[in-house]
């Protein structure tokens, strides 16, 4: 279909509003040098899409939790090791600590940086905090004679766990990278947002990983 | 430094040979060498299928050298049976994996996408740049598996579960080489991941001004559809290889049934199920022929348009076909388990949507041949195997039809019906998108022309070639010939050899037809044509800047886009056509009668 009459060049409230893309990149000149810093940043589409995976790769293991239950009469109930819920504390806790860091950066006046490293500071110790009683937890089952290949209760339960400290290990990089980049005054506030996002995308899926596991093992 | 906006120092040349040619951030750079990998893996694959071929027909031959890849899967160079399904396997996932979907979608998408949307580079380089080197870690371990252990894995590209997931007592492969395959494929997610990670957002963020969704060219339309199928398939298979690792080397029982007995052994596992693989393998693995067909439809049609001169009946018709095609593979991928002792209404619930998803792609391809009716179309190697495309889609496609029916693929689903299914529409017409595509692009990316005369060749030679492989499949498939046998030397195939011997050579004929395309590849590469900046006159943005391009593309500046992508069949200063960023003003379209 070939729609054609001449358009002019849009403009630049016209462009904003989607007329060239989601964003428009381009100033008025066309310099995209001149550009680069201020405007809006892939990032920012990146992470959901990012998050979209990580989503589907979980939703994937779900269903083959509940193939693998209903495949045959060996699936072994256990209870929970108690410091996961502690866990869950520490790990929401650390979500409102780097909120509180989010809202006290300060874009527009980059140098005064310390309310913000604090907060970040603390999110970073509560992220390793959790990942530390994620590990104590493997250990108490471990303890109790369920490993990873002993029922395929424990199977999942390790899969699940691991899988998701993994990704708060590399939520945990990402708020250390935040961290240089505050301290020598580069951070964009997209960088910001988009490791929060993240970070707190971590919480609602282990609340919902815990979910399952309550409910199913 | 610091205070240098991270996208600039991204941007500016790179110095180094290294930073330039092998860890370069430079998506052009990037597609090459996706582009490069498919080509070493192609003929890797094609190497194999000519060994299967081979000892398909002739099964006492003794293959010179061969006992040196593998003394004892060949020993005196006869290929053993089990060493055959080894070749099958590495074929399978060497296409399939590293030729499909690197070359169509990170190769061509790599280096064209940004370029049509008017950007400088992709949105994230750093992840575009890991995204190739982990496919490259994936693809070294896999290759690895043919030397260290007991040879490569004979489960088949699909890693059907218990066989792929006890372990050594299966088979010569089984050990190691499986393993290998596993975590080859893993690490094959992971590239993927980073890949349309990619795609969309540079797709949807760093369009330049004026390039709406729909000024697209029908080729970023596909890739940004692929990335987003790739997306969801991906990230299903990845954890799907993680689990059948773990029942390798972890002795869980994920997919490894109770009671088993393999080799007069009873496995350890206990009570997990085969069909679990079945399903999370097929959720991505229907998604996956897409992923491979569609980057190819767009290229066909980017390439069909600028030789026809003149616009598709329907941009966006395509378009919106392509995306429910993107959704619909999603519903479907029960198809591949009509047989697997699945309900039969859960087949049922499956075929329907099999038979649904075949209305978009019959729509593409009406308006292809609805739009081609008529038109001055202009002969050159890359529209001749546009037009190969077509019939390929179309010939094979015909059969998925009587496939998509459980009682009939009942009767059909493990002969070589199937096998002649898929090569036709997926395989070859797959790799017909991308010889299009590396004719209608080498000048863009080289600088150089191709020669059009052994363009032509080698398309009448591979075409023919391709139907002479695969159509008397369909043949063996209906008499019965079942698929994934090293030999057919007694029984009720014995009267098919003759067949099987036709379409050895066949194949021998055809693959030798492609060293006419790497001689054209090479040698144009440093002795070609120099190519003007819009050798094809085209109208994308792509041809607006000079070949090859410089390394942000478009010299620091954004264009602007003032068109449609396909204004052909018009008349303007240049001709009969007008660029995506010419701001000169059109005053009819020939073919477009509303607008008259
Ligand atoms: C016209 C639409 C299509 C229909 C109705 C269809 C249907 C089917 C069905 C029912 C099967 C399973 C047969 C069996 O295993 O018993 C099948 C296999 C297959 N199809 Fe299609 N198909 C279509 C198009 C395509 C396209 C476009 C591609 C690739 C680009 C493709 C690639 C494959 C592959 C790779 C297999 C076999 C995989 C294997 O077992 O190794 N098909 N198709
Ligand atoms: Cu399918």
């Amino acid at each position: 279909m070939a729609t054609t009459v001449h358009e002019p060049p849009r403009t630049e409230e016209e462009v904003r509003s989607g007329g060239g893309g989601f964003h428009d990149l381009v100033p008025a000149d066309g310099n995209l040098r001149a550009l680069r810093d201020h405007s809006p940043e892939p990032s920012r589409t990146g992470i959901w899409v990012g998050l979209a995976a990580i989503t589907m790769s979980f939703a994937a293991l779900t269903s083959a939790l509940i193939v693998r239950q209903g495949a045959a009469p060996d699936w072994r109930h256990f209870t929970l090791p108690r410091i996961l819920y502690l866990n869950t504390l520490v790990l929401l806790i650390s979500s409102v600590s780097l909120e509180v860091s989010r809202r006290r950066f300060a874009p527009t006046s980059p140098r005064e940086i310390k309310p913000s490293a604090r907060w970040l500071y603390a999110t970073l110790f509560l992220g390793m905090a959790f990942v530390t009683g994620q590990y104590v937890a493997w250990r108490q089952l471990a303890s109790e004679g369920l490993f990873l290949a002993t029922n395929p209760s424990s199977s999942f339960f390790y899969v699940f766990t691991v899988l998701h400290a993994l990704h708060v290990l590399g939520g945990l990089a990402g708020l250390m990278y935040v961290i240089r980049r505050l301290k020598r005054f580069a951070l964009r506030p997209s960088t910001l947002d988009v490791t929060s996002y993240y970070w707190h995308f971590m919480d609602v899926l282990w609340l919902y990983l815990l979910l399952v596991l309550l409910i199913r093992l | 430094m610091h205070d240098m906006p991270q996208a600039i120092k991204e941007h500016a040349p790179a110095q180094t040979f290294i930073r330039k040619y092998v860890f370069s951030v430079d998506h052009k750079v990037i597609g090459k060498q996706y582009f490069g990998l498919a080509l070493v893996a192609v003929f890797i694959g094609m190497a194999l299928s000519w060994l299967m071929r081979l000892h398909l027909a002739w099964p006492n031959l003794h293959i010179p050298g061969l006992q040196w890849l593998s003394s004892s899967g060949a020993p005196n160079g006869v290929i053993t049976p089990e060493y055959y399904l080894s070749l099958m396997t590495m074929h399978g996932t060497l296409m399939i994996f590293f030729v499909l979907t690197n070359a169509p979608f990170a190769g061509f998408g790599n280096y064209f996408l940004p370029i049509q949307i008017g950007a400088e580079d992709m949105a994230f380089p750093r992840f575009n740049m890991m995204s190739f080197w982990v496919t490259l870690v994936a693809f070294c371990v896999l290759m690895s598996a043919f030397f260290v252990g007991d040879g490569p894995p004979l489960a088949g590209w699909t890693s059907y579960a218990p066989l792929s997931a006890v372990g050594g007592s299966a088979g010569p492969g089984e050990g190691t080489g499986q393993t290998l395959w596993a975590i080859s494929i893993a690490i094959f997610c992971i590239g993927q991941l980073l890949g349309s990670l990619n795609f969309i957002s540079t797709t949807l963020d760093l369009r330049t001004r004026g390039m709406t969704l729909m000024r697209m060219p029908l080729s970023t339309w596909a890739w940004f559809i692929t990335s987003c199928i790739g997306l969801l398939a991906f990230a299903v298979l990845l954890p799907a290889c993680l689990l059948l690792v773990l029942d390798r080397i972890a002795g869980t029982s994920f997919f490894v049934p109770s009671n088993l007995v393999i080799s007069d052994q009873v496995q350890t596992h206990s009570g997990g199920s085969p069909l679990l693989w079945q399903h999370l393998f097929w959720f991505f693995g229907h998604p996956e022929v897409y992923i491979a067909i569609v980057p190819a439809m767009g290229i066909v049609s980017h390439i069909l348009v600028n030789s026809m001169r003149r616009p598709l009946l329907s941009h966006r018709v395509v378009i919106y076909s392509l995306i429910s095609i993107g959704f619909l593979s999603y519903m479907v991928w029960g198809h591949h388990m009509f047989v697997s002792g699945m309900s039969p209404f859960s087949a049922l619930m499956f075929s329907f949507p099999t038979l649904i998803i075949t209305i978009p792609s019959t729509i593409i391809t009406l308006i292809w041949i609805g739009s081609l009716y008529g038109s001055k179309l202009r002969i050159t190697a890359a529209s001749l195997f546009a037009l190969g495309f077509i019939s390929l889609f179309v010939s094979g496609g015909v059969s998925g039809f009587f496939l998509a029916q459980p009682s009939i693929d009942i009767y059909l689903h493990a002969t070589y019906f199937v096998v002649g299914h898929f090569h036709l529409v997926m395989g070859v017409a797959s790799i017909f998108g991308i010889f299009a595509g590396t004719y209608f692009w080498f000048p863009k990316m080289f600088g150089r022309t191709m020669n059009e005369g052994l363009g032509k060749l080698h398309f009448w030679l591979t075409f023919v070639g391709a139907y002479c492989i695969f159509m008397p499949f369909h043949y063996l498939g209906l008499a019965g010939n079942v698929r994934r046998y090293s030999a057919f030397v007694e029984d009720y195939l014995q009267p098919l050899l003759p067949v099987h011997k036709f379409i050895s050579i066949a194949a021998l004929i055809t693959g030798a037809a492609q060293l006419i395309f790497l001689y054209n590849l090479v040698y144009s590469r440093f002795r070609g044509k120099p190519a003007t900046e819009n050798p094809w006159e085209a109208t994308s943005l792509e041809w607006s800047i000079p070949s090859p391009p410089p390394f942000d593309n478009f010299g620091g500046k954004h264009p602007v886009v003032y068109h449609d992508p396909y204004q052909y069949g018009i008349a303007s200063s240049t001709g009969d056509y007008v660029m995506q960023n010419s701001p000169e003003q059109i005053q009819t379209v020939r073919d477009d009668k509303s607008l008259t």
